[in-house]
């Protein structure tokens, strides 16, 4: 059914730490591995060794550059993946069903043996956070690695989703978002986590941890240290090497 | 966005072949036998041709018929289910026109009703789009619904009809394009929304997440085509409703007749393409385009 849940029993989903979130990519390219050798058709690359690769990925990191009116610019690394909304317009506009959320988790996931490839759902997610694979033919988006988080097989610290177990800054978790005492719900209440568009009233479960402002040092010289003579009273060989050279 | 051949097709020419079942489930004209066979042919064919076209969108057209069934969310799949119920309706109709010279009323102007209800569920696959504000206003249904009603006056040679729809047609297509062109900025999404980042500065794309392109990009990020988009809109105005309304007011031969529907539906493609070249998706936001 591609109408959506009234409530799901939990909400699944992540926080992304913009703060410390270091732009190495490393979620991308565990995320690219894990989910093209498990669930679902692999995630193809076309013309991968030719001149224009293009492939199919379920998380991407962008860069951008902020400005503030006073002071200077930063850089924020912003990974970017499915972010399971509550009220997801992509669900609604498939027409066969393959495109679905789940009432016990919350997690939005596509039925690819029902998906036509008509390209809809991809239009109405304003975040770009699903895309089409380019040789299957049907869309690919995060399934919060499904295949791992219930997959008693794998020890318990395993059970996570790829991207969170790779991360090696510690910038991405993931929780239950219906569990008070959850660290993600913490998280986003100490840090002020944010809903990314909210305007296009999507109800995103993901949330993102602003960057922190960053601490200042007070007025030091900081040449001042090395401005110093290393020895006043030389008493080494190279201290009467000194002397010597000063007397020719 | 971009504008896919298969789309273009899709929405203009079944937008003019249930234009036209309209106007022949009202009676207008009032044809039976050959006559009625031609009109319906055209009407068909154009109807179906456009949703055949459609089909070539698919990734697995082979699946279309799984299409069906989510009517209760999808406007793709009410759009499906009306075309298919329309045209059934319709061939029971054409059937006692062209055949038995018998008019099953109730049948015609339940297929005018469903023509133009289809013509509307094709319209709310775009308008229902928050993520492409351009689209997602009352206006799309106006314009589409528009269009196909003066098309289809104007291949049923409705001539009065035509005439007024065209005036309309045109109306709506401007405002389409003078609202259109500011309805991003009014959307309020912007890159600072995107990110969420706008709290602490203006934000600029620095940096891509990948060196060659994607899928989304090629999907929803369509620059080239609108550098002329001005030039492009006036000459879809000429041709799609100035010259029909010149030509048809001039004086009425066959002739003048065919120029004008040739010159409408050349303008028709036109207006249609720059419908989906214009139209800017937010994720080009994140790619600090539009």
């Amino acid at each position: 059914m591609t109408t959506l849940p009234d409530k799901t029993e939990r909400k699944l989903g992540l926080v992304i730490d913009l703060d410390t979130c270091v732009g190495c990519h490393a979620c991308v390219i565990s995320c690219k591995g894990w989910n093209t050798e498990n669930y679902g058709s692999p995630l193809a690359d076309v013309d991968a060794y030719g001149e224009n690769p293009v492939g199919t990925f379920l998380n991407r990191v962008h860069s951008y550059e902020v400005t503030p009116d006073e002071g200077t610019s930063q850089l924020v690394h912003f990974p970017k993946s499915c972010l399971h909304c509550e009220d997801a317009p992509c669900v609604t506009v498939c027409p066969t069903g393959a495109s679905y959320k789940r009432s016990e988790d919350g997690i939005v996931l596509v039925n690819e043996s029902d998906c036509i490839g008509c390209g809809l759902c991809a239009w109405a997610c304003p975040y770009g956070a699903r895309e089409m694979d380019g040789v299957e033919k049907v869309m690919k988006k995060c399934t919060l690695c499904v295949d791992r988080i219930y997959n008693e097989n794998l020890e318990p610290e395993d059970q996570i989703p790829s991207c969170v177990r790779t991360c090696p800054a510690g910038a991405r978790h993931f929780g239950d978002f219906n569990d008070p005492e959850s660290h993600v719900n913490k998280l986003v209440l100490e840090r002020g986590g944010m809903d990314l568009m909210p305007e296009q009233q999507t109800k995103p479960v993901n949330k993102y941890l602003p960057p922190r402002p960053k601490d200042t040092l007070g007025e030091i010289d900081i040449l001042a240290p090395l401005l110093k003579p290393v020895a006043e009273k030389p008493d080494t060989f190279i201290g009467w090497l000194n002397k010597q050279l000063d007397k020719i | 966005m971009h504008p896919s051949p298969s789309v273009i097709i899709f929405t203009a020419l079944s937008g003019l072949g249930f234009g036209l079942l309209v106007f022949l489930g009202l009676k207008m004209p009032d044809v039976t036998g050959v006559l009625a066979f031609i009109f319906f042919v055209i009407g068909f064919g154009l109807a179906v041709g456009g949703l055949i076209s459609s089909t070539f969108h698919l990734g697995r057209p082979e699946r279309s018929l799984k299409a069906f069934k989510q009517w209760r969310s999808s406007w793709l799949s009410r759009e499906a289910i009306a075309a298919v119920f329309t045209l059934s309706v319709m061939a029971v109709y054409a059937i006692g026109r062209i055949f038995f010279d018998y008019d099953i009323r109730i049948l015609g102007v339940a297929g005018a009703i469903m023509s133009i209800v289809t013509v509307f569920t094709t319209s709310m696959i775009y308008a229902q789009l928050k993520s492409i504000p351009r689209w997602n206003t009352k206006l799309t249904p106006a314009y589409f619904l528009s269009l196909s009603l003066a098309g289809g006056a104007l291949l049923a040679g409705q001539i009065k009809f035509c005439l007024l729809l065209l005036l309309i047609s045109g109306i709506i297509q401007l405002l389409v394009w003078i609202k259109g062109d500011r309805a991003l900025a009014l959307s309020g999404t912007t890159i600072e929304s995107g990110t969420g980042l706008g709290t602490i500065g203006r934000v600029r794309a620095f940096e891509p997440p990948h060196t060659g392109t994607n899928y989304l990009l090629k999907e929803f990020v369509h620059i080239v085509g609108r550098k002329h988009s001005a030039k492009l809109r006036i000459i879809a105005l000429i041709l799609m409703i100035g010259t029909p309304i010149l030509l048809l007011s001039l004086s009425f031969s066959y002739f003048l007749a065919a120029l004008s529907v040739i010159s409408h539906i050349a303008g028709l493609f036109i207006s249609r393409w720059l419908f989906f070249a214009e139209a800017e998706h937010v994720v080009g936001l994140y790619y600090g385009k539009r």
